[in-house]
């Protein structure tokens, strides 16, 4: 008999339908392997499980007795360090105050490498001169004498030149160096209302403007002055398997300022106040005190104010520390979503499966679909529960927790669940492309968790570790940071506290690109192969 | 659509194994059409090229006229059974066939008709690893009939299955025939297929050894030989040969004669006065017809080996 010869009709046009039928038949295969549905279920509860141990196994405590250390929060809602010494008058809505900066001098603790100096031991003892880079000292107009209340600040530093700072967070560079008799600094606030404008000048005569700071709310009546302010010095000595060691404590910084001028003074005379410094105060910080001959003011102060960020000395834990189950349950994601193309291959399923939908990018793609989705969903359950139980846990041990704003806590919830589906995507990747799950989920292990560890455990010195944690998936975690990663701050930024090199999007997007990557490659040899 | 499968000189070779050699063949509806050859002479590769599986490095193979890929739900056109075994353990059979119908946007109903179909309602329920190799059979095939397909296509089905299986598959082949459907239908064993296949597509060295039917097979293979008994072979021998036939000795007293039919012979020893004791004319069965043409091709793969 002859073949029949017709020519192949040239393929209708994909109807509509095809990808949401492929989609559905991906989501009824996951559904009805009871092991993948427990597997995901148990990645929800080790999150919240581990988190909950965790934060009970989280003891703080002061000499065998809760801490009672104040937290400042600041206007936006941030914890803050607010401990300096204030030379201060009162000021009307409309005014300015004006000062030259001639010196900025201080004292730096001796080593004796017998761990960190803490607030209240001896001043003075065992210190040498010198000055921490954000040593600081200048003018500043404040809402009022309370910690945490709003202020903008025009101000010379250790060796961060002068700037304009204002609440907190805010810090902008003014012309660099540090004064000294010979090239003293001009430094000058207007205050209009709401608005306070910095300006800095070399000769008292040519001024440039630094920057303007709006304080919504300022009272009508605020206080103006000069500070002086500097924050710990720390040295990292040794650095473990379980953490860093250091020594450091409190530093002094003294500025002295002459040509002090102001206008739309309201009745009243130079008052000096001690901001924090107490027992209370969380960050060590000696007490200031101010000295005046003629016209000449010398401010002495220790602490800083500036935002209050993990292992800048203080303790304290960030909201992340309740999600630290999610490495647990990251493994049993990506097992999980490893098996969820693995299997097919183990039982000679992909066959089945390229035979009933032969479109396979759709078939990747509604698998990837599909696995990020209830990866998502189990990371979103586990992350919205394990943040306010774990909260509480560690809370009830004494802990302090460092305040977060709700937008950063949705990202929080949201980013940990973007995180799991990502990761699980990954792995549906590399499982697609190996073919076996064990090697799949070894590989997505030693890309994600492997690098985690070894920065948490400062197994790498801290350069090697940060640009591990920058270009490995494992930099995803960043999209859990809570706290900012402040430039004015010279705190170690070490992934133990919760602080990565990347901004918590900038890592997510790596992990994103690695998941892409992956699924790309996956993509063009399930194309290249046969089934 | 046309129920037909069109496979046009396709050749597949996987690193230095030549599987398919040009395979030419075509399955028409309405009836069962046997794959047939021994184990390695390509069938398999072949069903795999014609669902996409395998990617043919020349040659195509259509189904209905349109290559298996560019189809929309394509298990309406061609349903299929190549490996029974192919099923996630921990998976209800319900739930395999559930995710198959969703596929091609088919709901639980459909599901539900082919399990009736396949005579599985009892252990649908039950996990698919706990399955005997008659119900993953019958599990497959439930698959092959989920989108009512016009063309069907089944690997080896009776592999695996006890003789009330084998009675069970073969009349519900010839059902699907003869609804009109074209059946392809792969074995090894000539004799699964002898009262079941209308067609033969005999299969070796990944090539068409034979595209016949059934009834053109067996005169093909049968020839015009019969066997003669007689006490005087050498006479008898004589006189057929000046006659132009062909005579082998085939044992004391007994010849094979090829070239006369048996009236012929009959006709001239008689003549003759050649004395016989018996004169049949050979028949040869599906096996032995089936031997002699794959003969060749499994003793060249015994000899050479795989072919560079």
């Amino acid at each position: 008999m002859t073949a029949t010869q017709a020519p192949p009709r040239t393929a209708a046009p994909a109807e509509h339908g095809s990808f949401a039928a492929t989609l559905r038949a991906e989501w009824t295969k996951f559904r009805t392997v009871r092991g993948w549905v427990i597997g995901l279920t148990v990645a929800a509860l080790v999150t919240v499980l581990v988190g909950l141990l965790s934060g009970a196994g989280s003891m703080s405590s002061c000499n065998g007795h809760p801490c009672h250390f104040l937290h400042p929060v600041g206007p936006g809602g941030e914890a803050v360090t607010d401990t300096f010494y204030f030379v201060h008058r009162p000021l009307a809505s409309h005014g300015s105050i004006t000062a030259r900066v001639t010196s900025l001098t201080g004292e730096l603790p001796t080593a004796t490498g017998s761990g960190r100096v803490r607030a209240g031991q001896g001043p003075q003892s065992g210190m040498h001169p010198g000055l921490e880079p954000w040593s600081k000292g200048g003018l500043i107009i404040k809402a009022n004498t309370t910690q945490g209340s709003a202020y903008a600040a025009v101000l010379v530093t250790g060796d961060h030149g002068a700037r304009m700072q204002y609440d907190y967070t805010q810090d902008i560079a003014g012309p660099p160096g540090r004064p000294a008799p010979a090239s003293p600094r001009w430094l000058r606030l207007t205050r209009a209302g709401d608005t306070i404008t910095g300006y800095a000048s070399a000769d008292g005569t040519h001024w440039t403007q630094v920057g303007i700071a709006t304080l919504p709310g300022l009272p009508a009546t605020v206080q103006a002055g000069m500070f002086a302010t500097s924050p710990p010095y720390s040295v990292t000595t040794a650095q473990g398997l379980l953490g860093m060691s250091g020594t450091g404590g409190p530093t002094l910084a003294s500025a002295a300022l002459d040509h002090v001028s102001l206008h739309g003074t309201v009745p009243g005379a130079w008052t000096g106040t001690q901001l924090g410094a107490g027992r209370s105060d969380a960050s060590p910080a000696m007490p200031g005190r101010y000295h005046q001959a003629g016209g000449t003011f010398t401010v002495t102060g220790s602490g800083d104010i500036a935002p209050d960020a993990p292992g800048g000395g203080g303790p304290g834990q960030t909201l992340d520390h309740t999600l630290v189950g999610a490495l647990a349950g990251l493994i049993a994601v990506v097992v999980v979503a490893a098996m969820f193309i693995t299997a097919e291959y183990r039982h000679g399923l992909i066959r089945t499966t390229c035979a009933a939908s032969p479109r396979r990018g759709q078939v990747l793609a509604a698998k990837a679909i599909v696995i990020a989705a209830v990866s998502f969903a189990a990371g979103l359950a586990a992350a919205a529960v394990a943040i306010p139980l774990g909260s509480h846990v560690l809370r009830a041990n004494g802990n302090y927790l460092y305040p977060v704003s709700l937008l950063t806590e949705v990202r929080l919830v949201a980013g940990t669940a973007a995180m799991l589906a990502v990761a699980a995507v990954l792995a549906l990747a590399l499982g697609a492309m190996l073919r076996r799950s064990a090697i799949a989920v070894t590989l997505v292990i030693a890309a994600i968790i492997l690098p985690y560890l070894v920065a948490v455990t400062n197994v790498l010195p801290p350069g090697a570790g940060n640009w591990l944690m920058r270009l490995v998936p494992a930099a995803g975690f960043a999209i859990q940071q809570t706290i900012p990663n402040y430039p004015q701050v010279s705190n170690a930024c070490a992934v133990a506290q919760g602080c990565y090199p990347l901004a918590p999007w900038a890592g997510f997007a790596v992990l994103c690109a690695w998941a892409a990557a992956a699924l790309c490659g996956a993509l063009l040899l399930l194309r290249r192969r046969d089934a | 659509m046309e129920a037909t499968i069109d496979v046009q000189g396709v050749y597949k070779s996987f690193g230095p194994t030549l599987a398919l050699d040009g395979m030419t063949f075509t399955v028409a509806p309405g009836q069962v059409t046997g794959f047939i050859g021994p184990n390695g002479a390509g069938k398999t590769t072949t069903m795999r090229v014609i669902l996409g599986l395998d990617a043919p490095d020349e040659g195509a193979a259509l189904v209905g006229g349109r290559s298996y890929t560019s189809l929309h739900r394509p298990l309406t056109h061609l349903g299929s059974l190549l490996d029974a075994a192919a099923l996630q353990p921990s998976r209800t059979g319900r739930n395999h066939l559930l995710w198959l119908a969703h596929s091609q946007g088919l709901d639980a109903a459909r599901v539900d008709a082919v399990l009736g179909q396949a005579g599985l309602d009892k252990a649908a329920r039950r996990r698919a690893g706990g399955y005997s190799l008659g119900m993953r059979q019958r599990l497959g095939i439930a698959a092959a009939l989920l989108g009512d397909p016009p063309v069907l296509m089944m690997d080896e089905p009776f592999n695996g299955m006890d003789p009330e299986g084998i009675v069970w598959m073969r009349g519900f082949l010839r059902s699907l025939a003869a609804a009109g459907r074209a059946v392809l239908v792969s074995s090894h064993l000539m004799s699964e297929l002898e009262d079941t296949a209308d067609h033969l597509v005999i299969a070796g060295r990944g090539k068409v050894l034979a595209d016949t039917s059934v009834a053109g097979l067996l005169a093909a293979a049968s020839g015009d030989r019969a066997l003669l008994r007689t006490i005087d072979p050498d006479r008898a021998a004589t006189v057929l040969e000046h006659a132009g036939a062909s005579v082998a000795v085939a044992g004391a007293g007994l010849l094979t004669v090829t070239g006369l039919d048996t009236g012929q012979i009959s006709a001239l020893l008689a003549g003759q006065a050649v004395p016989f004791s018996e004169l049949s004319a050979h028949r040869a069965t599906l096996e032995e017809a089936y031997l002699g043409l794959t003969h060749d091709a499994v003793e060249y793969r015994a000899a050479e080996g795989v072919r560079p």
